[in-house]
């Protein structure tokens, strides 16, 4: 008798580490706030900033006089734009969608103009951070206040008051997408014209805020010329070009950190006029900075995403074909174009088709400007709104058609046989079974049994009506093929980069360019090198984020960073392999051909027990005293991949929708979805990208709004009138999967970082809609309010602005002009 | 944010408390709990002078049994109130209402008194302390006084609280035996009420005897719904009754209008809200 299992055989193959459901090795450190976020950096003589900000949201600086905030306590200087005009350059625009967009230009602080509230005017640099706080009061600002521009459908008209007055209209952009045009669909007009039944919508994509746990934060530390700038940033790789580009510091003069990063939703996605300005103050006075945002700044000057206005229209037959689609948008860029501000909804475009099979597609979009704070990308970036609108109209046509709105999916959908299958949108979807994961999903919720409740509850009249929402979506993801984002005129490619440092002890460090902020890279990446190295999980570190160590990448956004920058680990990985095997041949005295990986160990084939484990080998190249001749003595690699197509993650979510009709009150009974995201690395992250993004979704379709009153400012400036969600908001929710892989990348991963935020919206709205449908009820305005839904049920219409709010997308025959001057401080 | 510069003192007694108050200056702010006036003071919405923090006055804090009534001191926390057994056996509807308040974390530093005192229309506890005619007693360097509750509330975060004066304790008359609900209405856990009612009834055979109902945030002050309660009174405990009371429910109001809900809506949610308040109450 032995108490120890012999192994079955000499040569054992450790179990995967892919699929394994390892707890993050990050957490530890990042939830108990053991590490260092760039707020905590403390260096020797540092000073501190704090921005003088516009209570103007639209308006001439006349004057502004920053003498007594010069002789505060403890104020080293007070700079204006002014005093920076000729060094601050424009904050970057990358995606110029159109060859004739207007881009008016962004100081990051202004000059002449404000053109929203909380446009810094003025930043005061003192010795502590209380001090440049106490200073701001004393700078003052007279402005000219000019009329505001607010509302999209008023700002396009002909008459419309300007957000900049060098420009000739507030549209930056008109951008098409044609499939007839395209080559990829029928002509639209005429598929329109032939078509039976016609079903057109209005929907309101309010404006979100990416609400990131960690508030921004940038340090910059000269060095002679150099500077070493640490920053809250999804971005450090792309930030370093940017700040090389706009401020003339040399990019090989740059260095910058993105430490452990509190989260970013793609909040923390673009360069932004306070990273600007720190590396600017920093060069100026050659001392230390540090700059910090209050929440309440963050709410009002941090980019906000979404803010559409979509016209839809779905044209089918009677049987419940559809036959052409249109889309027409217009796009709040607000007041300046950030990195990516138009190429958002343009993003978009390629998405409203969602899962259906139109023959004809064509889509419009707008960009508008407003006296509002810019947009940018928020968690999905374009495609959360295209399936919102496509998947709220595929319900409002079952409706007029009177079919079951699932049948109408069904019907339209591409079926698992027909695929790749290229879309009149011109992609090539790869893989998946919508079917399955539909049925799946209505078996998780107990489909079923709720329907016979709704029917029993609308049959009683009761007060608690019970509505059952249907999104079945998909999306692109892995950002992104270069070539592809070409084409679309973005100004980079969707490469990523990875290396691996083999160690003297047969430890590895993997470098990825991938930049994480919260979503547990160094996790899936250890399970990765793991498995195609052979070495212990605990043995692999990753590192990322620092340019100095990681000198190539693209960064975290998109869904991008496993389907991407996974693979260049595991290309990097395939190297270290490769390059290992001739130092295995040598050493063992075999040839190559004749050698085996297995298990992080090379063997002869045939041969068993003569291994050679590959952190032997890393020991032996480091001594370097015994290799072959005519190579490098180095297993270490480095691989950049660039995909040849997006991934595209699908699924069912389905919610389940009590809506009191006595006080509009809507509450979640039950959630359910399956989500088709192809290879699961580590099924924990997954699961918990999937809670997130559905916390997020259901948070635009229930609880978030940024609103502006009219004189533009943003009412919802606190947590308190902005309502995050907690825990305690949400249901449980019940998660599944499909497994299609990708075929465009080695791990056949999709890619499952926005899934949940994309495909939960209108799951939520089209069930609280089904709820109250048989009241007269055909849409309700997001996010659903208590009191919107209620007026949806007892007054109509979709619910209507929120008291206060005279500037969110009211209805297009609304009377209301966007005011003036008027109340203005 | 950060405050603006201001002077500290941390009595205590009663007695040094008002003395720190009295030479504070201009303009100087009771620190209780802190849960609303420190978010306000680090916005710099209030810039006082002086804060005299209140949380070392010992005798400030605890609940006692006095006769027919029960004395909270204003220090209690809400989480020292959802424990206390004289709260649950007499006053059990200001256990229930305290349990809505903000979350754990809030409920540990926020004082019962201190949320009078600050007397948020939003806020849960004015509505209660109004519906179970509460007490308030209140310190001065000249002595004390009592105010009874619909005295104390006078307008948007104003009370009867004078100059120099500190609110010490809560008298709530016993009303054991009482059926007692607080119904509250908000878009997430943690929010204000947009609307909220306070229910206590009596029953006496299948008829309710007596009635109470006071509305959190249908006006610049908590009120008490005085048409439903004379419906009520004598009532026969029936779903037909109750609703038909309830519709009295917000007559007189002036509720405000904001993000969450306009007046209008706010009226029709207090007549809802009410019947369900008065339903709970009456255990049907």
């Amino acid at each position: 008798m032995t108490l120890v299992e012999e192994p079955t055989t000499a040569d054992a193959v450790p179990e995967k580490e892919i699929g394994k459901a390892r707890r993050r090795k990050e957490d530890a450190r990042l939830i108990t706030g053991r590490t260092t976020w760039t707020d905590n950096m403390v260096l020797p003589g540092m000073l501190h900033m704090a921005f003088v900000r516009s209570p103007v949201a639209h308006g001439k600086i006349t004057q502004i006089d920053v003498s007594a905030a010069q002789q505060a306590p403890g104020v080293i200087a007070v700079f204006t734009g002014r005093d920076v005009a000729d060094e601050q350059g424009s904050l970057p625009c990358a995606w110029p969608v159109t060859p004739d967009m207007v881009n008016p230009g962004h100081p990051s602080i202004a000059v002449d103009e404000v053109n929203h509230v909380g446009e810094a005017v003025a930043v005061i640099v003192a010795r502590s951070k209380v001090a440049a706080q106490d200073a701001v009061e004393l700078v003052d600002v007279d402005y000219d206040v000019l009329p505001v521009v607010l509302d999209m459908e008023e700002a396009v008209k002909a008459d419309a008051h300007l957000c900049h007055d060098h420009t000739s209209s507030n549209t930056s952009y008109h951008f098409v997408f044609d499939a007839g045009d395209a080559g990829t669909g029928a002509d639209t007009e005429q598929a329109f014209a032939d078509a039976e039944v016609v079903v057109s919508r209005r929907f309101v994509q309010q404006r979100l805020i990416p609400a990131f746990m960690e508030p921004r934060s940038v340090v910059v530390q000269p060095q002679g010329d150099n500077y070493t700038l640490w920053s809250s940033t999804q971005i450090p790789h792309i930030l370093r070009v940017m700040l090389a580009m706009v401020t003339g510091v040399p990019e090989h003069k740059l260095r910058v950190i993105a430490p452990d990063v509190g989260g970013g939703f793609g909040g923390k996605i673009t360069p932004t006029p306070e990273e600007v300005v720190t590396l600017l103050v920093a060069r100026r006075l050659g001392k230390p900075i540090k700059w910090t945002e209050t929440r309440s700044e963050s709410l009002m000057t941090a980019h906000h995403g979404r803010d559409q206005i979509q016209y839809i229209d779905v044209a089918a037959d009677r049987e419940g074909n559809v036959k052409g689609l249109r889309v027409r948008l217009l796009a709040d860029m607000g007041a300046y174009l950030r990195l990516i501000t138009p190429g958002i909804p343009a993003l978009g475009a390629f998405m409203f088709p969602g899962i259906y099979k139109f023959p004809a597609y064509r889509f419009e979009c707008d960009g508008v400007f407003t006296n509002k704070v810019p947009t940018d990308a928020y968690r999905g970036a374009g495609r959360p709104e295209a399936t919102f609108a496509i998947e709220r109209i595929m319900d409002e046509l079952a409706d007029e058609l009177g079919m079951d709105p699932l049948e109408v999916r069904k019907k339209n959908w591409i079926n698992a046989e027909e695929f790749p299958f290229t879309t009149v949108a011109g992609l090539q979807y790869d893989s998946g079974d919508y079917e399955k994961a539909t049925q799946d999903a209505l078996d998780l919720l107990g489909y079923d049994e709720l329907r016979a409740e709704q029917k029993r509850r609308r049959e009683s009249n009761d007060p608690l009506q019970l509505g059952i929402g249907f999104s079945t979506f998909t999306e692109m993801c892995g950002l992104a093929p270069s070539r592809v984002l070409g084409s679309l005129s973005f100004g980079a490619g969707g490469w990523e980069s990875a290396s691996i440092r083999m160690l003297p002890t047969g430890k590895v460090e993997v470098v990825t360019g991938s930049t994480p902020h919260g979503q547990g890279h160094e996790t899936a990446w250890s399970q990765l090198v793991a498995d195609h190295l052979g070495v212990p999980f605990e043995d692999v570190e990753v590192l990322h984020g620092d340019t100095a160590i990681s000198s190539k990448g693209l960064d975290t956004y998109g869904s991008r960073s496993l389907v991407v920058g996974g693979t260049a680990v595991v290309k990097a990985a395939e190297k270290v392999v490769a390059k290992a095997r001739r130092i295995a041949a040598h050493l063992l005295e075999a040839s190559e051909d004749d050698l085996e990986f297995s298990g992080g160990k090379f063997s002869v084939r045939g041969t068993p027990g003569t291994g050679l484990g590959i952190q032997e080998i890393a020991l032996a190249i480091f001594a370097a005293h015994d290799y072959p001749e005519g190579i490098e003595p180095s297993i270490d690699a480095e691989a950049t991949f660039d995909p040849e197509n997006f991934s595209f993650p699908h699924g069912t979510h389905l919610c389940a929708m009590e809506v009191d009709t006595e006080t509009g009150f809507v509450k979640i009974r039950k959630y359910a979805c399956v989500d088709d995201v192809g290879t699961i690395v580590n099924p924990l992250i997954v699961e918990g990208q999937v809670h997130g993004g559905l916390a997020q979704g259901i948070a635009q379709a229930l609880y978030e709004e940024a609103v502006y009153d009219a004189d533009g400012n943003l009412t919802t400036g606190t947590f308190v009138d902005y309502l995050v969600p907690a825990a305690s908001d949400l249901p449980h929710f019940d998660t599944g999967n499909t497994v299609h892989t990708a075929p465009s990348n080695p791990i056949g991963a999709k890619g499952v970082g926005e899934a949940g935020c994309i495909a939960s919206t209108p799951a939520v709205v089209n069930a609280a809609i089904d709820a109250v449908r048989h009241l007269g009820v055909s849409d309700i305005r997001m996010p659903l309010t208590p009191e919107r839904v209620w007026r949806a049920i007892h007054e109509g219409g979709d619910g209507g602005d929120r008291a206060s709010a005279r500037t969110n997308a009211q209805a297009a025959d609304s009377s209301d002009a966007p005011s003036t001057a008027g109340g203005l401080q | 944010m950060i405050p603006a510069p201001f002077a500290y003192a941390r009595p205590s007694t009663i007695d040094e408390a008002l003395q720190a108050v009295a030479s504070g200056g201009e303009d100087v702010k009771i620190l209780a709990g802190g849960q609303s006036l420190i978010p306000v003071m680090r916005l710099r919405l209030a810039a006082p002078e002086t804060v005299v923090d209140l949380t070392r006055v010992a005798e400030l804090r605890g609940v006692r049994e006095e006769g027919d009534a029960i004395v909270v001191g204003a220090m209690t926390t809400h989480s020292d109130v959802l424990s206390d057994p004289l709260i649950a056996r007499y006053a059990p509807l200001i256990a229930e209402a305290t349990e809505t308040v903000a979350d754990r974390q809030v409920r540990h530093r926020g004082t019962f008194g201190g949320a009078l005192a600050h007397a948020d229309p939003a806020g849960d506890l004015p509505a209660v302390a109004l519906a179970l005619d509460a007490e308030f007693v209140v310190a001065g360097l000249e002595g004390r006084r009592t105010v009874p509750a619909a005295d104390f509330f006078v307008d948007y975060l104003t009370t009867a609280l004078q100059e120099g004066e500190l609110l010490v304790e809560i008298r709530i008359p016993k009303r054991e035996g009482w059926g007692m609900h607080y119904e509250k209405f908000n878009r997430v856990a943690q929010a204000w009420s947009i609307v909220a009612v306070a229910a206590a009834v009596r029953m006496e055979g299948g008829r309710i005897a007596e009635a109470r109902i006071g509305l959190t945030n249908m006006g610049p002050t908590p009120l008490r719904a005085s048409a439903v309660e004379e419906a009520l009174t004598g009532a026969e405990a029936t779903g037909e009754a109750i609703a038909a009371a309830a519709e009295h429910a917000a007559d007189g109001t002036t509720p405000s209008s904001d993000l969450n809900a306009q007046a209008d809506y706010r009226q029709h949610l207090a007549q809802v809200l009410t019947r369900r308040a008065v339903t709970a109450a009456a255990g049907l």
